[in-house]
């Protein structure tokens, strides 16, 4: 990885979707830092003009505001227009929105303290069928070797590849513990919940080499828990997955 | 009262086992501030990990066992110890009981003309048991394995299959739980019972309000993680699955929880007590505030009665709004739909009390001594905090800014230069009804602008790095690529941390120097108004030398045709 894609300010943004999402935090932090200095100015004259000195008095009936009033209505609206604007439909899109099925590539991603077990399901688009029983240091995901469909499944570990430009669905389990899968790059992060198999997708707009995040305390190792994420060309990615078949 | 009013008590019947509400609130308060103090030292130990991670801790490195250090350098394990201690100690036994054990106890009673709390013993108990919480909290570093690590919200599977310490952990917080709702009860009867003749509800000082809000969040909040703790409690030890799937496979063992249990049960448990909580843990800072700026513009509140309104909305609001901690739990757009509306929504109460704050300052004549300047920096601190709230309230934002330092930075500044600011503020305040004496002006401005300043230096870079998505509970700041450009902020926030715990030695030196030496002073130093100042001082057992009644309202500041700037609530006629 030589390009560096960080700095001060927001992630890179590679995803079709995450457009929304930046927009949203850059208006509501525009908003935020008008209303605090205008907010501070008033504070700070008022501070000065009514500060403690000779021959100035307190007023007992104190003047009467309306813009206070008005201010807060706009917030209001302002909140309102947030939740109409932004908030509702960019969590419905992620939610609601998923690609159809046929057009989507799809992998499953197995978290376990403290690695990301990545399944793809081979040329038969098929995934093979897993058991917890059968799960072990060898067989991280529990792959039943004896079901025809799990012949020619991918399996890896912290090493996500996704081709560009194809929509990609991700459904999420655990083994053991709460973690949360996070792509800072590609504006996805979701809880992933023991018991429970939850799907995510996105889809990337440029290549590069990423990384894979656990956003949620997951154990001592939580800190190291780093995956590679490699967003690449569809023939890079058809080439790499070659590779990766049971042989 | 009455049966032990008029003879002398043992010492151990007036000064720790106490059934007087003054020294139990005293009690409190000091044990509050002693935890709020190892709390902060608990986070200088990970600022130095996050500032210098795998560096050998400077001087006191070598002080520790070799389960927590070796050489010096910190392990992962007592890294988590830290960053869950870090907060359960800072919220539930120092933040909590120095606002609502320590100011409540000791001002309610005083302000409303009561001789005591409705139920003395029960007030008694409900330290006793606080403070037997607090020594099982801080046994739990020494058991096999160390204390909890898995953070102050302890979300299951982690913290069922974690170490023994976590067990403390819950069985500390059952305690903890009991002793506030104790005290909650207590509150509700006393202010609904004991006021002063005269005092109506709509004289109540604002203050007594925030306290009574609060007591009732506590009363019908903590009741759930109780029962959640006690689940927990039976998921480790009972072999039971409340919170545990079945198929649970760790370190490639499948275990032997077979119950079908949900881990998301927990949460919404644990966040229907932890939002309102945030709000035990700002009411009374309000309140405090309030109180502190009435006496110190010499003039009423701007909009009293929007204040009382707006924190009674904003306590039956924070009953709604739990769910926004849990928006990355696969929540669907109807749940996160009404959750965000409902965060939205009480946001509007919060910015209804901090613009009254505010323009209570207008036409007042403003003293700036110590108290009134914590407690108008508490304004500005607070808005900050609430502000950035906005954009996690919002789901959307949510997926980027969760479990960032953002969060971090959002609610450190409301409960750090927000609440504590308020805290301090109290201190220095009511200091001189306790003792007699005041505390230094000198000491306490070296306190406060130095704190100001390095409280800012500390959490606006927690923003900045929660934007740059670097993520919250790690050991290793710089294991990911996304955060080394930010990694240089995690180094100044450290160094601003360390000047930070100097700046509270004037405090400290204030605060001994003065209960001693402090300049003596007379009953109403600040000439304020409400019925705390009309006891003598400090205020003997009973509180009163002649119940008092009430004329007026809570902040008679500079009426005019008046001789002087304040009209105490308890004076008969004109002044």
């Amino acid at each position: 990885m030589t390009q560096n894609y960080y700095g001060w300010g927001l992630p890179i943004d590679i995803s079709t979707h995450g457009a929304g999402i930046d927009k949203l935090i850059w208006i509501v932090h525009i908003a935020m830092v008008l209303l605090f200095v205008g907010w501070l100015l008033f504070f700070v004259y008022t501070l000065i003009r009514f500060r403690e000195r000779p021959n100035h008095k307190a007023e007992h009936h104190g003047k009467h505001f309306k813009l206070p009033t008005y201010v807060e209505i706009l917030v209001a609206a302002f909140e309102v227009f947030l939740l109409l604007a932004f908030a509702m439909p960019l969590w419905n899109q992620a939610k609601n929105q998923m690609p159809p099925d046929d057009k989507a590539l799809h992998i499953r991603v197995i978290a376990q303290q403290f690695a990301w077990n990545i399944h793809y399901p081979g040329k038969d688009g098929i995934f093979g069928k897993t058991s917890p029983n059968l799960m072990d240091s060898s067989n991280p995901v529990g792959l039943d070797s004896s079901d025809a469909a799990a012949k020619d499944d991918v399996v890896t570990i912290n090493q996500l590849n996704i081709p560009v430009n194809t929509p990609v669905i991700v459904k999420l389990s655990s083994k053991d513990v709460i973690h949360s899968f996070t792509l800072p790059v590609m504006r996805v992060k979701q809880d992933v919940i023991p018991g429970q198999s939850i799907p995510v997708w996105f889809q990337a707009t440029q290549t590069g080499d990423f990384e894979i995040a656990c956003a949620q305390l997951c154990g001592l190792g939580h800190y190291r828990m780093r995956g590679f994420f490699n967003v690449q060309t569809q023939e890079d990615f058809n080439k790499w997955l070659q590779e990766q078949a049971p042989k | 009262m009455s049966d032990h009013s008029h003879k002398e008590l043992p010492f151990w019947r007036k000064y720790i086992f106490s059934v007087d509400h003054k020294v139990i609130g005293i009690q409190y308060a000091v044990t509050g501030l002693l935890f709020l103090f190892f709390g902060f030292c608990l986070v200088m130990l990970i600022r130095w990990q996050l500032a210098y991670p795998g560096q050998e801790l400077p001087f006191i490195g070598s002080w520790f066992p070799e389960t927590q250090m070796i050489g010096g350098i910190m392990l992962p394990e007592f890294y988590y110890q830290l960053g869950a201690m870090h907060g359960t100690i800072m919220v539930f036994l120092g933040v909590v009981p120095l606002a609502v054990g320590g100011f409540g106890n000791y001002v309610v009673p005083l302000q409303i003309g009561a001789p005591d709390m409705a139920f003395p013993k029960l007030n008694m108990m409900s330290y006793w048991l606080y403070f037997i919480g607090g020594v099982l909290m801080l046994a739990s570093f020494f058991v096999p394995g160390g204390s909890a690590q898995s953070g102050w919200t302890s979300y299951p599977p982690l913290s069922v299959i974690a170490a023994g310490g976590q067990t403390w952990w819950l069985i500390g917080m059952a305690f903890l739980i009991n002793s506030s709702l104790l005290g909650s009860v207590n509150f509700i009867v006393t202010i609904i019972q004991l006021r002063a003749p005269g005092l109506s509800f709509n004289r109540l000082p604002f203050y007594v309000w925030a306290q009574f809000v609060t007591a009732l969040l506590l009363l019908l909040a903590f009741p759930p993680l109780m029962a959640a703790a006690v689940l927990q409690l039976m998921d480790r030890l009972a072999g039971t699955s409340f919170f545990i799937p079945t198929g649970l496979v760790v370190n490639d063992a499948i275990t032997h929880f077979v119950g079908g249990g949900n881990p998301i049960l927990w949460q919404h448990l644990f966040w229907f007590l932890a939002h309102p909580e945030v709000y035990v843990l700002i009411l009374p800072a309000m309140g405090i505030v309030a109180e502190i700026i009435a006496c110190n513009t010499r003039k009423p509140l701007y909009g009293y009665k929007a204040l009382v309104y707006s924190v009674c909305f904003v306590g039956f609001m924070s009953f709604v709004v739990w769910a926004h901690h849990m928006f990355l739990t696969n929540m669907g757009t109807t749940m996160s739909t009404f959750f965000q509306i409902t965060t939205m929504i009480i946001s509007i109460p919060s910015i209804v009390i901090l613009t009254s704050l505010i323009l209570s300052l207008w036409g007042g004549s403003i003293r700036f001594n110590t108290p009134m300047l914590f407690a108008i920096a508490f304004l500005p601190m607070f808005a900050i905090g609430g502000l950035t709230g906005l954009p996690l309230g919002l789901a959307a934002a949510d997926i980027h800014l969760h479990d960032t330092y953002y969060v971090i930075g959002h609610f450190h500044y409301v409960v750090a230069p927000g609440t504590i600011f308020a805290l301090f503020a109290g201190v220095y305040h009511w200091f001189p009804k306790a003792t007699g004496r005041k505390m230094s002006e000198f000491l306490g401005k070296l306190h406060f602008f130095p704190s100001l300043v390095l409280m800012n230096c500390i959490f606006t870079p927690m923003l900045i790095m929660g934007l740059a998505g670097a993520l919250r509970r790690m050991y290793d700041p710089t294991q990911y690529a996304h955060a080394q450009a930010v990694q240089p902020l995690n180094v100044f926030i450290s160094i601003s941390a360390f000047c930070l715990a100097l700046a509270q030695i004037p405090f400290i030196i204030n605060f001994f120097y003065s209960i001693f030496w402090g300049k003596k002073v007379d009953d109403n130093p600040w000439q304020a108004t409400t019925l705390e100042w009309a006891t003598p001082t400090p205020p003997p057992h009973g509180n009163f030398l002649k119940a008092p009644e009430v004329y007026r309202g809570p902040y008679e500041y500079s009426v005019p045709g008046q001789k002087k700037d304040f009209w105490p609530q308890d004076m008969k006629g004109a002044n």
